[in-house]
Formats: C-alpha cells, structure tokens, sequence
C-alpha cells in the first residue's frame, strides 16, 4: 500500500522540485544579468512621487477578518459536502436527507449574518443606525 | 530498473509543462494584446517579429536584464520568497490535471481537493508579498486580493459539488470518463453550476471586471507595487498559471475534457479530420503572408512558423491515416485528445479577455456583495437542486431530463429572489429608507 502511495505521489514531489528549480534558476540567472545601481530614492516604497508618510504596518479595517472567519466557516462546509458527493449513489435517500438537513442548517446559519449585515461591505445608514 | 521506471514518464512531463508554461504565459500575454488591439480596433503589438511574434520573448529578456529592487524597509526573506510560493502553487495544481488521456503527472483518486488545496496556497504568495513590501498599496492590494479570492473561492468550491455529484468520483481522469460515459458533458447537465463556476474563476484569478486587487487607477499595481524585474515576472506567470488552471479545471469538469464533440456519435466522425485541417490552414496563411513581410528576417521567422505548424499537421493526421491497430493508430486518442484539451482551454481563456474588454470594473463592495450575497446563496441551492434531481432520477426512475431541469428550474426560481432582493437593497424606493432612518 505504502508502495502505490509513493508512486501516485512522488510525480507531485518531483513536479514541485522542477517548478521550484526553473523560478529559483530564473531568479538567480536576472540578478547575475541584471544591473545593480541602488539610490536611497529608488530603495524606498512607491507612493507616487512624495516620501512615503509613517510605516505601512498599520492596523486595518476589521471587516478583513470577519471576511476570513465566514470563509473558514463556509469553504469547511463545502469541503464536507465532497466525501458526500463521492459516495451520494450509495447513500440513497438516506444521504439526500440528511444532506438537506446538513444544507438547512447552513443556510439557516447563512441568513442570520445576513440579516446582522456580516456579508454587507459598506453597511447602509439604517444598518449602521442600527447596529450603534 | 523497475524501481526507477514509472518515475521516467513523469519526470518528462514535468520538465515538458515547467519548461512551457513561461513560454505558454508571454504568448497568452501576446494573444490578449492582439484581442484587446482587434476590439479596439487598433493593430497592436507589430514591430517586434511578423505581427509581433516575438514579442513575448523579447519581454522576457527585457524582465531578465532588469534591475532587480528590495525596498530598504522590506522584510527582505519574505519579500524574496513570496512570489515562489505563488508560482510554485500554482504549477503544481496542473500536475493532477489531465491534457488527453495519456498527458497526465500524477492521476490522484482525490485530484480535484488536491488542485483546489493546492491553488488556494498561492493566496499566501500573495498576501505575505504585499506585508513584505511594507507599502501602503502592497498591504491595501494583498488585503483585498485575499479578501477576494477567499469570497470567490467558496463558491467554486460548491459549484464543482455539483459536477462530483454526477461523476461520483475525485479523480480528474474518472470526471472525463464519467461525461464519456453518459455522452453528456456536464455543462449541459449543471449549466447554473458551470455559469458560478465561471464567474468565480475569473475573480479568482484577479481579472477584470473584477481585478480590484490591482486596480491602477486606486492601488498602483496592488500586491505587486514594489516589485521590479523577474520577482515581479514571477507574479505575472503565477497569475496567467492560474488562469491556464482554473481554465483545466473548467474543461475537466463542465466541458468534456479531452472528448471530440459528439465524441459518442458516429455521425460526426468526420471532426476527427478538423484539427489537422486547422493546423494545415494556419501553415498555409503563414505561407501566403511570408512574402509580404518587410524585413527578411520576418519572413525566415513566417516561414518557421508555418512548418511548425505542417510539423502539427502531421503529427495529427498520421494516427488517422495509419491502418487500424498499428500503434500510431492507437497514438490517435492521446494526441488528438491532448489538442481537444487544449483547444477548450484556450476558448476558455478567450471568453475571459472577452469579458475583460466589455465590462467595466466592479467596485470592491459590488463584488463582495455579488459574492457573498448572490454566488454563495445561488450555489449552495445548487448543490441542493442538483441533489434533488439526482435523487429523483436513480432512486424514483425518473427519465433524467425532466428531474434534472427540475432541480435547474428550482435553482434558477431561488436565483431570480435573490437578484430581486439584491435589487431592493441596493435601490431601495424613494421614501423607503427615509422611514425607517426616522423610526430608528
């Protein structure tokens, strides 16, 4: 078993050496051709045309986040309906209801941060009143 | 030697697409200026080559010979690092992928997780390149390229479902062979889960009209701002690997994959002599327009173009001229296979420069809202209606078409309430929104 493992897997392994090699030898070849002439101009970030203003790291809009959260919680939620499409033949009716309720339940979950206005980007004056 | 043997085709096949795909990218590069030129009405890039067919590859030099810039405030191994995860992520998604029946890496029993898994790394190329780059348009770009990817990303995850529901497997080559089986492709039987499909495969890939991540005219370049020379080159390949990708992926899934059209029909056999007859047309256009060229250099290059393509001519309409059972005859499947394939990618990615040069750009809200409140919804009852469907027809004996249109038509009744909604939302009736900011 180990063995067929390691055939069905080792083409990947040697597909992402050969990908890593051909970037890494492409790198390595520009910056041998490539000319060098750093000025303290040209070293700083571009923000077009002043001195850029305070360090980039700065805290960001907490929406990225949530975005991120309700993505974990749906992109998981699909992932499980997979094993279920690869086997829904031989669940029948069985696997069909479940998956129903399994997909109720989702929506269900779906609607409530709709309607807390998590999926609205620019929340409108009455959600924003609202919510305050 | 048996230990060394099943490694030797596979190995070939990596070097062969590795080696193609930079080539690959700078002609699509090539191709979408001479689209955009064509539907502008413009002439495009001409000068470098007859018609420009060189331009790709004096780009490349050009990348090559570039000054090579790190930001003084950059986290310089991050920064060096970033844009190799995102080539490398997304090369090796076409490893599980199959072009013709024989063309294939490495065929997994769970090829299709494994791509997705695979290309949604190449969001952390993206994102710890614009940390790195510590610009304020790096940070703002990779926040919104992640932001989208990952809204788009759940949709196209659900809509395959819809395809593995009818195929009942994972494996990329058993999808093919389950839409050869049934002689449908699955576009005509999951057309909603094709059309979510489409939709976030071009946001998945930064394109217009939904290419805010690196939107000039608000962020520059987005993650890329502070990249020059080949790092930023390596961006580019990642970003036209993800969109020959998701184009595979399309092609496996929904359009047949390496099948002929009607490949079932003996009917229609005779489009077994289309591709050659494709390749013989564009050798003989070469041939006439050689002589025309200004430069004798052009004209040597129109010349080795057209008999590339006689070379392709060749190669395609032997294994229809050999005798039956001979082994060049038997070559016929991959190789006309491994044209098929291509040749719905490339239309593919022609619908997306399509849809580049007529829309114009979304604004960052619109498309989370379009995601998140329009392809999630739509894609999920998808799932549901395809399930409905499918139940119907295996366990009640249903015929397939009327419980397969059923589940679509249901599908698209839940689409329209949400257009509608969405429509009410974003114009609420004069008055409407007054009322309520009163009674809040």
């Amino acid at each position: 078993m180990s063995g067929n493992l390691a055939q069905a897997y080792a083409p990947l392994l040697i597909h992402l050496l050969v990908a890593l090699g051909l970037s890494a030898i492409l790198l390595i070849l520009s910056s041998l051709i490539g000319q060098h002439r750093p000025t303290r101009e040209k070293m700083q970030p571009y923000e077009c045309g002043i001195t850029p203003v305070g360090d980039a790291r700065e805290p960001f809009d907490v929406k990225f986040y949530l975005v991120a959260m309700v993505f974990i919680l749906f992109d998981v939620e699909a992932v499980f309906l997979y094993p279920w499409a690869y086997v829904f033949r031989e669940l029948r009716w069985f696997g069909f209801t479940e998956m129903l309720l399994y997909i109720l339940i989702l929506l269900a979950g779906y609607v409530y941060l709709w309607k807390k206005g998590a999926l609205d980007w620019n929340p409108s004056k009455t959600q924003r009143d609202r919510q305050t | 030697m048996n230990v060394i043997m099943p490694y030797v085709l596979p190995v070939l096949f990596a070097l062969v697409i590795v080696a193609l795909l930079p080539l690959l990218a700078g002609y699509i590069v090539l191709v979408e200026r001479k689209v955009m030129a064509d539907m502008q009405v413009r002439l495009g890039p001409m000068r470098v080559g007859p018609h420009g067919l060189l331009q790709p590859i004096a780009d490349a030099v050009k990348l090559l010979l570039k000054e090579d810039i790190i930001p003084e405030n950059a986290d310089r191994l991050v920064f060096w690092g970033a844009p190799l995860i995102s080539v490398t992520a997304a090369m090796l998604a076409l490893a599980a992928l199959p072009i013709g029946p024989f063309f294939q890496i490495a065929d997994l029993n769970i090829g299709l997780l494994f791509i997705l898994g695979v290309s949604s790394l190449g969001i952390f190329g993206i994102v710890l390149g614009g940390w790195a780059s510590n610009s304020h348009y790096s940070l703002l770009g990779a926040l919104r390229s992640a932001a989208q990817l990952v809204s788009y990303e759940t949709s196209a995850g659900l809509a395959i479902v819809g395809a593995l529901l009818l195929a009942g497997t994972l494996s990329t080559r058993g999808i093919v062979q389950a839409q050869s089986a049934t002689g449908w492709w699955f576009i005509f039987v999951a057309p909603v889960g094709f059309f979510i499909y489409l939709v976030a495969s071009i946001a998945e890939t930064n394109r217009a009209p939904f290419d805010m991540p690196e939107a000039e005219s608000e962020l520059v370049a987005g993650y890329m701002t502070e990249y020059s020379g080949f790092r930023w080159a390596l961006y580019f390949l990642a970003e036209y690997t993800n969109m020959i990708v998701v184009a595979s992926i399309a092609t496996t899934l929904f359009l047949g994959g390496w099948l002929r059209p009607f490949a079932n029909t003996p009917l229609f056999n005779f489009l077994d002599y289309l591709p050659p007859l494709l390749m013989l047309g564009v050798a003989g256009y070469c041939f006439w327009r050689a002589p025309k060229q200004p430069v004798a250099v052009q004209k040597m290059f129109m010349v080795a173009v057209g008999l590339l393509c006689i070379a392709l001519t060749l190669a395609l309409a032997m294994p229809l001229a050999a005798p039956a059972g001979s082994l060049l005859a038997s070559s016929k499947a991959g190789i006309h296979g491994a044209f098929w394939f291509l040749f719905k990618v490339a239309a593919y990615i022609y619908v997306f420069m399509w849809l580049r040069f007529t829309f114009p750009r979304y604004r960052f809200d619109q498309l989370m809202r379009l995601g998140w409140q329009f392809l999630v919804p739509l894609s999920i009852v998808n799932v549901m209606g395809m399930g409905l469907g499918l139940a119907l027809h295996r366990q009640l004996n249903w015929p397939a078409a009327p419980a397969l249109i059923l589940g679509i038509v249901l599908t698209l009744a839940a689409g329209a309430y949400l257009l509608a909604t969405g429509e009410k939302h974003e114009h609420p009736r004069v008055g409407e929104e007054e009322e309520t900011s009163v009674d809040a």
